[in-house]
């Protein structure tokens, strides 16, 4: 037998918690610039803050696992109307109103979950879409519960750990916020990293190669749309504390398809290309429709097309290759 | 002895074809079977019928006493039954190491965890490491699998099913597409395996059948026609004029 000469793989240069790190101060620092620079547009900035945690949740099930779906915003809108409904009856703790957006939205994530990844391709798309509508439909027929087609509104919240008062220029609501935003946006790096996480990526790869090393793939990608549930339901949770009412346009196939919008903008399968999404379609939209509110969707399909066509995999990956081609270098020097 | 695996009288039909026929064989423990036959014959099928990917529309597979033949591809792996693919199916997007590291964390039942970071992992890492160095993919441990070159993927296939720890690995054609410096890392991998294992490869290059194999299976549409060892095979009539044909001659000549 020839000799074997093993050369192991050296280890990877990597500081521990770095990338959390980088993660969280950019987070703060983004906010540090919206809170400063920006104090008059404060309730736009948290409603953003809102939608990033749905466009995430989303991401984790289409960018991270690869399910179609257009009926994503229920999850959110769950969370929501939950956390509305809970203020509404008396639970007024900013914190104990995440948690309730939290409970209901894994709820939510699970059922959906259970029904949509059941299938693949276009009729999981159906599905999800059908779902969406179902969620919808009750959101207006439960009136009672809901407030209907008015929306559910006399939702005041308490204060935040009892000490901040939530004031009209949306200060402690964004600052609340950006702080959920940090925590979960870390947590998730941490997830996406892990060994489910991994999994999910390769279940979407390839899926009959993931059974063929033995992985179950339905249980996964149930327990997957359970924690994205967890994700859209913190978003739902915080839009509903911090505007003080919850409509019908938050659990919409419109507000499912605008989110799918972001995603893909920003870059699916990644967090920064979710953040990045949200951030800019918004911002867009925030401007353009400031400035010119009868077309001002025109000019986002232009600018959809635009992106599409020169950056297919969202905005987010050319700058990604690029900080991997300076790392490379790096590492050669 | 112990059966690791044993067909019986499973046959297979796709709408009208029949590409298996009453096929029957046992794996041992400690065989090193190769599988041959023409192109078309239907060795993939067969592999693919034993692994689950498709229902046989006769018979069953057993594996030591158990019956098989309606459990999912998953409950199959886990019960120590390997397959490596024709034409590769890996998770292309992964690195190298994520691809290794994953079949290794699923054996070892930790793809459940949340939060700790997971191709790092120490006991995981030896592990990846040192498959990936015996197969000489050492240095490509951190590039995506897009990135490699066609005979590089052949390999990861491989390395994904020793990474499985294996009761019975099922080869489809592992030396395919490999450069031919490389091709001897293949049974060099193979020979590093546990000796109680059933190893069955398919394979069109005798050269490497006669390293291998201590038995060979000759399957013609779909049809086991002979069993024997690999002097006996070139020997047969039969399977010289079914498949062998100049081979067996060129093989005497010497
Ligand atoms: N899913 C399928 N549907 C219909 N026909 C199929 C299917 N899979 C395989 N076949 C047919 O079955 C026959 C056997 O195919 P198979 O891939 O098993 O052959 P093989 O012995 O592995 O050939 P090769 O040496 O080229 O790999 C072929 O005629 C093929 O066209
Ligand atoms: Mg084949």
């Amino acid at each position: 037998m020839s000799e074997i000469v093993v050369t192991h793989v050296p280890h990877k240069r990597s500081i521990p918690f770095g990338q959390e790190a980088v993660g969280a101060l950019s987070i703060i620092a983004l906010g540090a610039i919206g809170y400063f620079l920006y104090p008059d547009d404060l309730a736009f900035l948290t409603r953003l803050i809102g939608i990033a945690f749905l466009v995430l949740s989303l991401d984790l099930v289409t960018g991270y696992c690869g399910v179609a779906t257009l009926g994503h915003a229920a999850q959110f809108g769950v969370g929501a109307y939950a956390a509305g409904i809970a203020c509404v009856r008396g639970i007024t703790d900013p914190v104990a109103l995440l948690a309730v957006g939290v409970f209901a939205g894994t709820i939510m994530g699970l059922i959906s979950g259970a029904l949509i990844t059941r299938f693949r391709g276009l009729p999981q798309l159906v599905l999800s879409i059908a779902v969406g509508q179902l969620v919808a439909a009750l959101a207006n027929k439960l009136s009672w519960l809901t407030g209907g087609s008015d929306g559910l509104s006399g939702i005041t919240p308490g204060k935040v750990f009892g000490i901040f008062n939530f004031d009209m220029y949306s200060r402690t609501a964004f600052l609340f916020s950006l702080g959920v935003l940090v925590i979960v946006f870390v947590l998730l790096q941490r997830f996406v990293r892990s060994p489910f996480g991994l999994m999910c990526r390769g279940i979407k790869d390839d899926d009959l190669r993931a059974r063929m090393i033995g992985v179950s793939i339905y249980p996964r990608l149930v327990v997957m749309y359970g924690v994205a549930g967890a994700v859209a339901g913190i978003g739902g949770a915080l839009t509903a504390i911090s505007t003080g009412v919850v409509g019908l346009d938050s659990v919409s196939f419109e507000r499912s398809a605008e989110v799918l919008v972001m995603l893909v903008l920003g870059g699916a399968g990644h967090l920064w290309g979710a953040l990045a999404g949200t951030v800019i379609f918004m911002i867009f939209e925030h401007i353009v429709a400031a400035a010119n509110p009868f077309h001002w969707m025109t000019l986002v399909g232009l600018l959809l097309i635009l992106i599409v066509v020169f950056a297919p995999r969202g905005l987010i990956e050319p700058v990604l290759s690029l900080a991997s081609r300076f790392k490379r270098k790096g590492e050669a020097a | 002895m112990t059966n690791l695996l044993e067909a019986r009288g499973v046959s297979c039909s796709f709408g009208g074809l029949h590409v298996t026929r009453d096929v029957n064989f046992k794996l041992t423990a400690g065989d090193r079977v190769a599988l041959i036959g023409p192109n078309g014959a239907g060795k993939t099928t067969l592999v693919n019928l034993i692994t689950g990917d498709i229902a046989p529309s006769e018979g069953q597979f057993f594996m030591g006493g158990d019956e098989i033949t309606g459990l999912s591809i998953p409950d199959r792996v886990r019960r120590g039954l390997v397959r490596t693919f024709q034409t590769t199916r890996l998770f292309a997007n992964l690195t190298v190491a994520d691809n290794v590291a994953l079949a290794i964390m699923q054996r070892k039942r930790i793809t459940r965890r949340f939060f700790s970071s997971s191709t790092e992992l120490p006991e995981v890492r030896a592990e990846w490491s040192e498959i990936l160095s015996h197969l000489g993919l050492a240095k490509l441990a951190y590039r995506k699998v897009v990135e490699l070159a066609y005979g590089q993927q052949r390999l990861i296939e491989l390395a994904i099913g020793l990474a499985l720890h294996p009761k019975v690995l099922l080869l489809d054609e592992p030396a395919a597409g490999v450069p031919h410096d490389e091709a001897p890392k293949i049974l060099e991998a193979i020979n590093r395996l546990p000796s109680d294992i059933a190893v069955l490869m398919i394979e069109h290059d005798m050269d490497l059948v006669f390293k291998f194999a201590r038995r060979v299976l000759v399957l013609a549409a779909g049809r086991l026609i002979f069993e024997g060892s690999p002097d006996e095979v070139t020997a047969d009539h039969e399977v010289r004029r079914a498949y062998l044909g100049s081979y067996a001659d060129a093989r005497r000549a010497t």
